[in-house]
């Protein structure tokens, strides 16, 4: 990546994680409610193929940890955060919350909270894209354990039948909530399973944006210039728990330290100060004016929003 | 006004709807170059060709997603569900992503499929093919249910629900697509909500919807013939949202209910309706209501049993003369 491109893409993956780890504390602090799912240590996966495909051209669909493929694709910081604080000003008018973050003007189609859903929803997209003729691209992001689905061998079968331009990026955290990969799939490398329906796959590691961007590149032209569905497996960590009711027991301090000497902002981070083009100066002073910007921007936004109104309870239950 | 049958009525809406609009595409299992199998595509295949015509595995979750994602983006699918038993397998889709997109955007998106699917009980299909389901759907916020009782609104309500920005489910029955009836010459939409008076009356009202509706109408005739009871049919083709008005309108002038349903009786359609007297005029009765419905048994295959299990015109009448003190 070019100096510039990475400096903004590390500003973006930091602002991706000081975002994250503050709804954690307005959690702890009962500001958030529901189910909350944290994205650091993943940060490499969604920027890095999104940087290979066009935000807010492409439509992108997810699961529930979808706070930061929203902001990627251009939702504002804000109204993510308002929407998790159930505000009228959230980007779901408050209707939706964490798992369901929806910005449809840039064509962030959506988190959705049943494992596995969206794969359909995002082939579906790419029938229409088909229709349509279109250059875009559907690209559905999920995790391990949703390919453990019906869901996942009916899209792929219909993925490859009807050659739609979908991109399935698999972020294999290795866990499906609690329960490790090898003790609920029987093939590990998620790469293989969709070999069974004559898709295009690939696997890298998820912790190096560089590395994510180049396999990204070769994955989003391939479905780009309509050779077929693609499926890119990316071997990640998220580094908090599943969701905020989680003591990770399943898991050994160990292993969690090892990934963490992988965090994908640090190795983006300490690669360009190895090579003399960045200095943690820098980076603590990017820290430090995000976490600003968080506080005094965004957090002050979501406690200043008014609620929605009781009145309009059953709004957009149908169309006018 | 011409006559035709009510798979010719769904098939020709459909030719319509796709000839108007080319973001209209049909899918479901063997409706393209088998033609459906219930007809109600037949031809649309040559016509349109296999990616507006779409033969799908047999993979029912997977395609009726596939068919809301599509709707995101402005195409227009009217997916068929072989059978309502098959549907079981879609709920996930039409619950979690078609019925509650819209809320769960804040209103940014919604998913305006149409959902056919072919109910009820046949001849001695058994447990896993005779199932009625409508009463799953109807409870559903953020969904449509309609069920046509005649060609005339096998055709105008799926008119209706191509052009509606709603998802909706409509309930067709297995036993129904050779029925004949008139259909206007000219474009119709039905409307989908509100209820029709099918037969006007004054001392009873027969609340009926799809089949049951005939059943009503059949029981209404005996009635009248054979012991000079007036019977009022209401056809509530609009099953969500249940037409509040229509119902008590109805019972306002009848003071009586009775309310048929091929469905068993838990938590279906007669419990509503019930509730939605009891809620909206109470006090016009002159007996309580009374519900005619299937025996709560997973449907068996014996011919005698089957019989013994689904209602009819006779169930109707029994209990229009029990509220009558007649039997």
């Amino acid at each position: 990546m070019k100096l510039k491109d990475r400096k903004r893409v590390l500003r973006e993956m930091v602002l991706a994680r000081r975002f994250e780890e503050r709804c954690y504390q307005a959690y702890i602090e009962r500001k958030i409610g529901g189910f909350l799912h944290l994205y650091p240590g993943q940060e490499a996966c969604c920027y890095g193929v999104m940087e290979a495909a066009r935000p807010g051209f492409d439509y992108v669909i997810t699961g529930y940890r979808d706070h930061v493929h929203a902001i990627k694709c251009g939702a504002d910081p804000k109204a993510v955060m308002a929407e998790l604080y159930g505000k009228e000003t959230g980007c779901s008018k408050g209707r939706g919350g964490s798992m369901h973050i929806f910005d449809v003007a840039h064509r962030f189609m959506g988190g959705y909270a049943l494992v596995g859903g969206p794969f359909p929803l995002a082939a579906g997209m790419a029938k229409a894209i088909q229709m349509k003729g279109g250059d875009e691209i559907a690209i559905c992001f999920l995790g391990d354990s949703a390919n453990n689905q019906g869901t996942f061998h009916e899209t792929m079968n219909m993925a490859a039948l009807w050659n739609l331009p979908v991109l399935f990026v698999c972020e294999n955290n290795l866990y499906g909530i609690g329960t490790a990969l090898h003790r609920s799939t029987a093939v590990v490398d998620q790469y293989k399973r969709v070999c069974a329906y004559g898709i295009e796959s690939d696997v890298c590691d998820g912790q190096d944006i560089e590395v994510v961007l180049e396999h990204a590149h070769k994955a989003v032209e391939y479905v780009r210039s309509r050779q077929g569905p693609y499926f890119l497996e990316l071997k990640t960590y998220r580094f908090r728990g599943h969701s905020m009711s989680d003591s990770r027991g399943y898991r050994t301090r160990e292993e969690e330290e090892q990934w963490k000497q992988r965090d994908p902002i640090n190795i983006l981070r300490d690669r360009m100060i190895a090579e003399d083009k960045y200095t943690m100066a820098e980076f603590e002073a990017l820290e430090k004016e995000i976490d600003h910007y968080i506080e005094h921007e965004v957090i002050k936004f979501a406690e200043e929003s008014p609620d929605p109104k009781v009145e309009e309870l059953t709004k957009y239950v149908l169309a006018d | 006004m011409a006559e035709i049958m009510y798979w010719e009525a769904i098939r020709r809406a459909h030719d319509e709807e796709m000839a108007r609009d080319p973001m209209v595409i049909c899918m479901g299992e063997d409706i393209g170059v088998a033609g459906g199998t219930y007809k109600a595509t037949k031809g649309l295949y040559e016509k349109y060709g296999p990616l507006r015509v779409i033969d799908t595995p047999i993979s029912e979750n997977g395609y009726t997603g596939l068919g809301i994602g599509a709707s995101f983006l402005g195409v227009k699918p009217i997916i068929e569900i072989m059978s309502v038993n098959f549907a079981w397998l879609a709920m996930d889709q039409i619950f979690n992503s078609a019925a509650k997109v819209r809320y769960m955007s804040g209103g940014q998106l919604s998913a305006p499929v149409v959902i056919r699917a072919a109910g009820g009980a046949a001849h001695q299909l058994g447990a896993q093919h005779s199932a009625r389901m409508e009463k799953v759907f109807m409870g559903v916020a953020g969904l449509r249910v309609v069920t046509p009782s005649n060609p005339k609104q096998a055709y105008g309500l799926l008119k209706s629900a191509v052009r509606s920005p709603d998802p909706v489910y409509i309930n067709e029955h297995e036993l129904m697509y050779n029925m004949k009836g008139e259909v206007p010459d000219e474009e119709y939409f039905h409307p989908l909500e509100g209820s029709e008076v099918t037969r006007p009356g004054t001392d009873v009202t027969l609340f009926g919807y799809n089949i049951s509706v005939h059943w009503c109408l059949k029981a209404a005739e005996i009635l009248a013939k054979q012991y000079n009871i007036s019977a009022e049919v209401v056809d509530l083709y609009a099953l969500a949202p249940l037409d509040r008005e229509g119902i008590r309108k109805s019972v306002a002038k009848t003071h009586k209910a009775v309310i048929a349903e091929e469905d068993e009786a838990p938590c279906g359609v007669g419990s509503e309706v019930m509730a939605i007297i009891n809620e909206e005029c109470f006090w016009e009765l002159d007996a309580p209501p009374v519900r005619v419905h299937s025996a709560l048994v997973p449907q068996p295959y014996a011919h005698n049993l089957e019989k013994a299990t689904i209602p009819d015109h006779e169930d109707v009448v029994k209990a229009v003369l029990k509220l009558f003190g007649k039997a």
